[in-house]
């Protein structure tokens, strides 16, 4: 793991005594709030419904256990006692005090962690592959790339202050597990016929209110023009991007007024300044970057540990974990472990102090010391001898985080909607709470298979739900909470967005509605095939007539 | 009245701003006044100008690259913020300094606040231009001497 050097620590600790600073002149007066606003946001601190709440980065989802410890530390010192992963691998306190903030980012800082850029309209948390490093299909570790682009970014004196937000995300290839394709920025692994490394590089995808799919401009980067190239494209953004309206401020709507080919042609002639000059990442840069990120100290293990092996014949509960939070790791014997924090009835993504110690006490002892954030809102041990796999599982059991159903319809994503954010139109905790309850017989879930179910309280889509195989949209309608449902959206590398099935509906009937869609696929499938094949396979048709009784 | 910081002290204006194209403008340069010109201004002017007394003021969306050609001459270029926010004159302030070489006065005026003046230093900017209800004692705090100001772990060249 990456650790600070000198200048990274002095940054956090100025940002800290500066924040201090304008906290204090906010709260005297002496700042006024529309001045104050971008400071706070750009330090991670927003106004919510019932109090402030931070955002804290996790660079590229990757944690060390002593800082995890810090974050439930700060939970329970500064909040109710959790804290909740986000999507975007951030962690959002949301019930902390606005002049506790300054305090907060200095315990952070304590552990090489800060709350900048997570909110404004600035680069924000650079995010990856939670499987980064142990794919057994990865091309090279994406880690090393980010965390120079995460020094770059960070305070990059340019680009604070641009049109809109802006989200960079990395993938080592050959599957996308970071959804680069929608991001302002995806850089996505790629390796030369010659062997040079660099990265096909997607521009202007995003979610939010108008959904975009990024699109390539460029097949290949040669890895040492990275920051050359994000430069030329932030600078093209900067001074072209459009500030009179925030819902056509992001880097997709210029790329589509420019058209792909006019912006590219723009960021070819900004580039052509600094190709292969001073801002070229040296090979040096990258040696030291790899270093951090290496790890060549893996115990030899065998894949066929008796007691594993005895574990998986002699637990059915032990054997379905493992179906399904199990992943293969590119080493022998060893493993990569998602620990749910989807249990049915806590709110998706939500994790309480005694949990993150206790997660932090399990990567110690079986993962290095090492903890991963994934985008779907778990965590990730990855780097777990298989004949650890028992203890391990008692040790999620016990802090209720063994629930075996990654990649099922109760492991759903969904944002914090009306019961904390005061943009949303209706909440969704509650919906999700309702889905999970409804599906929670466990023989079910697994025989429906792999399935994406994401939610949103609002066409913002923080919970992603234009990517879901089935995304649910809070609307409103006269004052009261509706609920859209879309079919067929799918991440990685054939992404598509959803489209609407008909007329929304209230909360109660949403676990019908996810029902009859599930009896559609239960009565249509292939041997084999998963939910968003047949899907594909059929289009909306089959699954409309059947949950709108065929008056569509 | 908005105070000047100039070099890291406070500093007299000695500079008239002309806001759009107005009478008597040859006149005056020829009486020997310093005046800031609206780019088009400028360029409509530059045949006439005395260019050490002559400086040319941006908007955000102005073309800079108009300017290019007669840059090593001009004394002041000043880049306005209509709001602070607006984040536009950060890169014309890098490109001037870093790629066109820009070393004369590079002032940023206009919606100018204490708590954007370290950045828009590390961009380039020497002068500021506060806006009127900025304290000049916490501006030069912010510039030397103060809290230091976090500072990028890489800067692009
Ligand atoms: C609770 C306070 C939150 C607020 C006020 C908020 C606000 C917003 C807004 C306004 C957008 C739309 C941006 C645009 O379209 O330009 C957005 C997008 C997004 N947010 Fe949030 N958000 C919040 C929480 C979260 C959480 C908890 C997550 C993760 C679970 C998250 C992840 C995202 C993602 C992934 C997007 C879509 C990215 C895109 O626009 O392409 N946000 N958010
Ligand atoms: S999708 Fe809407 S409701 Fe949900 S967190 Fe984002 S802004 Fe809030």
């Amino acid at each position: 793991m990456y650790r600070y050097k000198q200048a990274d620590q002095r940054l956090v600790e100025d940002r800290v005594a500066q924040f201090r600073d304008q906290m204090t002149r906010f709260l005297d007066g002496r700042l006024g709030e529309h001045e104050f606003r971008p400071l706070r946001l750009q330090n991670g601190l927003y106004v919510q419904r019932h109090a402030p709440m931070l955002r804290v980065a996790i660079p590229y989802g990757t944690l060390a256990a002593y800082q995890l410890r810090k974050l439930a530390d700060i939970a329970r010192r500064f909040d109710r006692g959790y804290g909740h992963f986000t999507t975007r691998s951030n962690i959002q306190f949301n019930w902390v005090r606005l002049e506790e903030a300054p305090d907060i980012l200095a315990e952070l800082a304590t552990v090489q962690m800060h709350a900048i850029q997570t909110s404004g309209n600035c680069i924000r948390n650079i995010t990856t592959d939670p499987f980064a490093a142990v794919a057994a299909d990865e091309l090279f570790d994406p880690r090393p790339y980010c965390e120079i682009v995460r020094q770059w970014s960070t305070l990059a004196p340019e680009f604070l202050f641009l049109p809109r937000k802006f989200k960079i995300a990395f993938a080592g290839g050959a599957e996308d597990r970071a959804a680069v394709r929608f991001h302002d920025i995806g850089a996505f692994a790629r390796v030369a016929d010659d062997g040079r490394i660099g990265f096909e590089i997607f521009v202007g995808g995003g979610l939010g209110r108008t959904p975009m799919v990024g699109r390539t401009i460029r097949d290949f980067l040669p890895r040492e023009e990275l920051l050359n190239y994000f430069e030329a494209i932030l600078r093209v953004y900067n001074r072209h991007g459009r500030r009179d309206n925030k819902y056509k401020a992001r880097i997709k709507i210029l790329v589509k007024d420019l058209t792909l080919e006019g912006f590219s042609r723009e960021v070819e002639e900004e580039w052509a300044w600094t190709r292969g000059g001073p801002g070229c990442i040296s090979d040096a840069t990258f040696r030291e970057m790899e270093a951090f990120f290496a790890r060549h100290d893996y115990a030899p293990a065998a894949a066929d540990d008796p007691g594993y092996l005895a574990a998986l014949a002699g637990s059915r509960a032990f054997a379905r974990w493992v179906e399904r939070n199990v992943s293969a790791h590119r080493e022998l014997g060893y493993a990569v472990v998602t620990l749910s924090l989807k249990k049915t009835g806590v709110p998706p993504g939500d994790a309480t102090a005694e949990q993150m110690d206790g997660v932090a006490e399990l990567a110690e002892r079986f993962s290095a010391g090492e903890i991963r954030v994934s985008h779907e809102q778990n965590l990730v041990l990855p780097h777990v001898a298989r004949r650890d796999l028992p203890a391990l599982w008692e040790g999620a059991r016990a802090l209720g985080m063994a629930t075996p159903n990654i990649g099922l319809l109760t492991d759903l994503v969904c944002c914090p909607g009306g019961d904390f954010c005061s943009l949303a139109n209706a909440r969704s905790i509650p919906v999700a709470a309702a889905i999970q309850q409804r599906f929670d017989d466990l023989d079910y879930l697994f025989d429906l298979g792999p399935l994406e179910l994401n939610m949103s309280g609002c066409v913002n889509a923080c919970g992603h739900h234009h990517i879901g195989h089935i995304g649910i949209l809070g609307v409103d309608k006269n004052n009261e909470e509706w609920y859209q449902v879309t079919l067929g959206g799918r991440e990685g590398s054939q992404a598509v967005l959803g489209r609407v099935i008909g007329p929304s509906f209230a909360a109660g009937e949403i676990p019908d509605v996810i029902a009859d869609l599930l009896e559609v696929y239960v009565d249509e499938r292939h041997e084999g095939e998963i939910f968003i094949d047949t899907v594909e396979r059929l289009g909306l048709d089959a699954f409309k007539a059947r949950v709108y009784g065929g008056a569509v | 009245m908005s105070t000047l910081i100039r070099h890291g002290t406070v500093a007299d204006d000695d500079w008239q701003w002309i806001e759009g194209d107005v009478t008597q403008l040859v006149e005056r340069m020829e009486a020997g006044e310093r005046l800031v010109l609206p780019l088009a201004v400028w360029l409509a002017h530059r045949l006439r100008r005395d260019p050490p007394r002559v400086g040319v003021w941006l908007g955000p969306d102005d073309p800079l690259e108009a300017l290019l050609p007669w840059l090593a001459d001009i004394p002041l270029v000043a880049i306005r913020f209509p709001l602070f926010t607006d984040g536009r004159g950060y890169s014309l302030a890098r490109l001037l300094r870093c790629r066109y070489g820009y070393t004369g006065e590079l002032r940023a005026v206009s919606d100018v606040l204490v708590d954007q003046l370290a950045v828009m230093a590390q961009c380039g900017f020497d002068s500021f231009g506060l806006r009127a209800d900025q304290p000049p004692a916490e501006a030069l705090a912010a510039l030397v001497g103060g809290l230091r100001s976090p500072w990028p772990v890489i800067a692009m060249p």
